[in-house]
């Protein structure tokens, strides 16, 4: 299949999180458009890979075929990583505050 | 006494010294004391001065350098004394009449109490400083210290009694004329120092041909703007009148014998230049002649005694100028030296007959004095022989002097000069004896405390005036003519080596004999004449309620000067001030400062509200700036 429609369907998802991000409310919501966020990258690094492979075996590179499908792996782990301290971030906001509202949390206000 | 050169420091120090001890301790010592230690400095001041004369006439000069005052690697401008014939004959002048004035004001000033008496010595004794570096320096800078120094010895002296609102006024307008002309100074020093790199005046004489015709042309200009505004010359001579306000004393050193003259110093030093700046002379003897008639107009309708003199003050300095233009320095210096002598004792001896009269000033309500006062009347009529020119007092010799040189200058102008001259001295004698006659001669016309007033003054103030008229009487003497007496003339012998190199250059006009006796004759009868003439009527003056009209009324205004100067010049330049002390700093400078500070205020209120605290919002900036980054990765 041609590449674009890889990178429409990543740049859609990639877009659809960030706007998530920036409007929704719950912070647990949030947090799953920042996940969708990561997932999007991920699918671009695999097609990209893909695209690239043909071309790079007639250059006589063997190593650079699958580098970005390896590069993968480590951005879930770096994922995995990070939602297990957020979540512990807003388990211990709701603790305190008895909500999951990001809109709760002005008192950095001034 | 080669070693009296080493002395030559103490001449300005002690008046220094004794500035310093009235002026700090002016609230402990005691009235005598303050007059000992003003009068005792100048005194020996003099005495160092009139040794160093006598080893200067046995033909000793001497430069003698201190320490480096400005050492900069092209310009190096030494703290430099130089001692010849010219500056012992000022030095003569400075310390002896300063000193017999010194002597006068202790017994003038004796009403005053003690704090001010010492300050006022103490700034008559910086004066006395400040002349004596003027006249000692040995390059231009120096000199320009001393200028400075008078100037502001002015201010300080003319403003005395500064309770009076009136006299501050004066004594401003007389130091911002001054500073007008010093900036003409300024300009000139610079010059020269940018063309020759030196303002020594050795080296600078020396080296006059390096200098093209413009240079020379517009030093001179401007160092005369310089002696404009400090010898009272047109359009910077309406201070001299106003300046009558401070006491007489220091009406009679400053601005009859010493700081007014301090401009025919400068010229009579720069003589080389003047020389050689033909269209300069010429402008100076025009400046000089006319300010000697207009001044002389002013004060032939004056009533009051010290403005009579003070104008006369003007127009006699107008001779001076008339001399240096057309070439007759040793006349200039001479007739400086005379004037010092005659107006010190006119001033001293109106000062007597003001403190006699309790303090009226104007001439309209004496009259009769002379049987009251018999030592100030005779000493004054001797000042007034002398200034009218009557031979053989002194005024004859210089003015004659003077008279002769405008004839010969030139073939065709010389006559102009010369009768225009002989107008001004015509009407010098006139109103110097309508003034004599209408203060000591005829009925007293004052009130009757001040009839029962009249006294001679103590000996104090008498001594200096019999001195004074002493010198007014011989003092021509060492001056006499060719024509009456070959090699008579020993002022012109021992100030020669100064003009020499001036001298060399001009092709003296020599008159004949016959020439010379007419114009001597004619000045003389004609001057005489007026004498008489203003004796005979204004010994029968009567007061009128009369007003001035016509030239009269425009005499006694002084020819409405101040008016027009005050409509030109200071109306214009206080609405200026004015609209930039109201307008401008107000609204304008203040604004904009006052501006800054809101706009900060305004941004930094704006700025506070990102800090809202929302979450939402931080991720909404942090975007953003990606967002930025990346499209600037991308065009840039």
């Amino acid at each position: 299949m041609e590449i674009k429609w890889y990178i429409g369907l990543a740049v859609a998802l990639f877009c659809t999180g960030i706007v998530g991000v920036l409007t929704r409310r719950n912070s647990i919501i949030i947090f799953m458009c920042i996940e969708l966020m990561l997932n999007a990258v991920n699918l671009l690094l695999v097609a990209f890979s893909k695209m690239h492979a043909a071309s790079a075996i007639a250059q006589s590179n063997p190593n650079v075929v699958s580098d970005a499908q390896i590069f993968v792996f480590f951005i879930m782990v770096v994922a995995a990583a990070e939602v297990s301290v957020g979540l512990a971030i807003i388990v211990m906001l709701y603790r305190n505050t008895h909500s999951v509202d990001v809109n709760f949390l002005n008192r950095l206000k001034n | 006494m080669g070693n009296v050169f080493q002395l030559v420091w103490l001449i300005p120090v002690l008046p220094l010294l004794g500035f310093l001890i009235n002026g700090l301790g002016r609230k402990q010592v005691s009235k005598t004391m303050a007059g000992i230690i003003g009068s005792g400095t100048v005194f020996l001041s003099f005495l160092i001065s009139a040794a160093v004369f006598f080893s200067v006439k046995d033909g000793n000069t001497h430069v003698a350098h201190y320490f480096d005052f400005i050492n900069i690697t092209a310009l190096k401008i030494g703290f430099d004394f130089q001692i010849d014939q010219l500056s012992s004959i000022f030095l003569l002048i400075i310390t002896g009449v300063g000193f017999l004035i010194h002597v006068y004001s202790t017994a003038y000033m004796h009403d005053e109490e003690p704090k001010d008496f010492a300050k006022y010595f103490a700034y008559l004794n910086l004066f006395v400083f400040s002349m004596l570096l003027l006249v000692m320096g040995a390059n231009f800078v120096i000199m320009f210290i001393g200028w400075e120094g008078v100037g502001l010895c002015s201010y300080l002296l003319i403003g005395f009694w500064f309770k009076n609102t009136n006299y501050n006024i004066a004594a401003k307008k007389a130091f911002i004329m001054n500073r007008i002309g010093d900036l003409g100074f300024l300009l000139a020093v610079f010059w020269l120092i940018s063309k020759l790199g030196t303002a020594d005046y050795h080296t600078v004489f020396a080296s006059v041909s390096k200098l093209s015709a413009t240079d020379i042309t517009g030093i001179t200009m401007l160092l005369f703007v310089g002696a404009m505004g400090k010898s009272a010359q047109i359009p910077l001579y309406t201070w001299l009148p106003d300046a009558m306000a401070g006491p007489t004393p220091v009406s009679a050193l400053i601005h009859a014998a010493t700081m007014v003259t301090a401009g025919i110093y400068m010229i009579a030093r720069s003589n080389i230049l003047y020389t050689m700046a033909p269209v300069t002379q010429c402008v100076v003897a025009i400046v000089g002649l006319s300010t000697a008639i207009l001044a002389a107009t002013i004060a032939l309708k004056q009533n009051d005694i010290k403005k009579v003199l003070a104008y006369s003050t003007v127009s006699q300095l107008g001779y001076m100028f008339l001399a240096l233009g057309v070439g007759a320095y040793t006349g200039a210096v001479f007739h400086v030296m005379t004037h010092a002598f005659f107006k010190a004792l006119l001033f001293l001896g109106a000062g007597s007959v003001i403190h006699a009269m309790s303090g009226e000033q104007d001439i309209r309500n004496m009259g009769g004095l002379k049987k009251h006062m018999s030592v100030t009347h005779i000493t004054f009529l001797l000042a007034c022989l002398a200034i009218a020119g009557m031979p053989p007092f002194s005024g004859f010799f210089s003015k004659d002097e003077i008279l002769a040189a405008a004839f010969a200058s030139s073939e065709t102008g010389g006559v102009i000069l010369w009768g225009l001259g002989v107008l001004t001295a015509v009407m010098t004698a006139f109103y110097m004896f309508r003034l004599y006659a209408m203060t000591f001669l005829g009925k007293f016309r004052g009130t009757h405390e001040q009839e029962h007033h009249l006294h001679e003054s103590p000996k104090a103030i008498t001594i200096p005036l019999i001195i004074l008229a002493i010198l007014s009487v011989v003092g021509g003497w060492i001056g006499i003519p060719e024509v009456f007496m070959q090699g008579g003339h020993k002022l012109e012998e021992f100030l020669a080596p100064v003009f020499a190199q001036s001298n060399a250059l001009t092709e003296k006009h020599h008159l004949d004999h016959l020439t010379e006796y007419g114009l001597m004759a004619a000045s003389v009868v004609l001057a005489l004449g007026a004498l008489i003439s203003a004796w005979s009527k204004y010994s029968k003056y009567q007061k009128t309620e009369k007003e001035e009209s016509g030239l009269g009324k425009v005499l006694a205004n002084k020819w409405y000067v101040d008016e027009f100067y005050d409509a030109i010049i200071v109306k214009p330049v206080l609405s200026i001030a004015k609209y930039f002390s109201n307008i401008f700093e107000k609204k304008g400078v203040d604004g904009f400062v006052n501006g800054i500070g809101k706009a900060v205020n305004y941004g930094s209120r704006q700025i506070r509200l990102l800090q809202s605290g929302q979450v939402g919002a931080y991720v909404l900036m942090m975007v953003l700036g990606i967002l930025l980054f990346f499209i600037i990765q991308l065009f840039l």
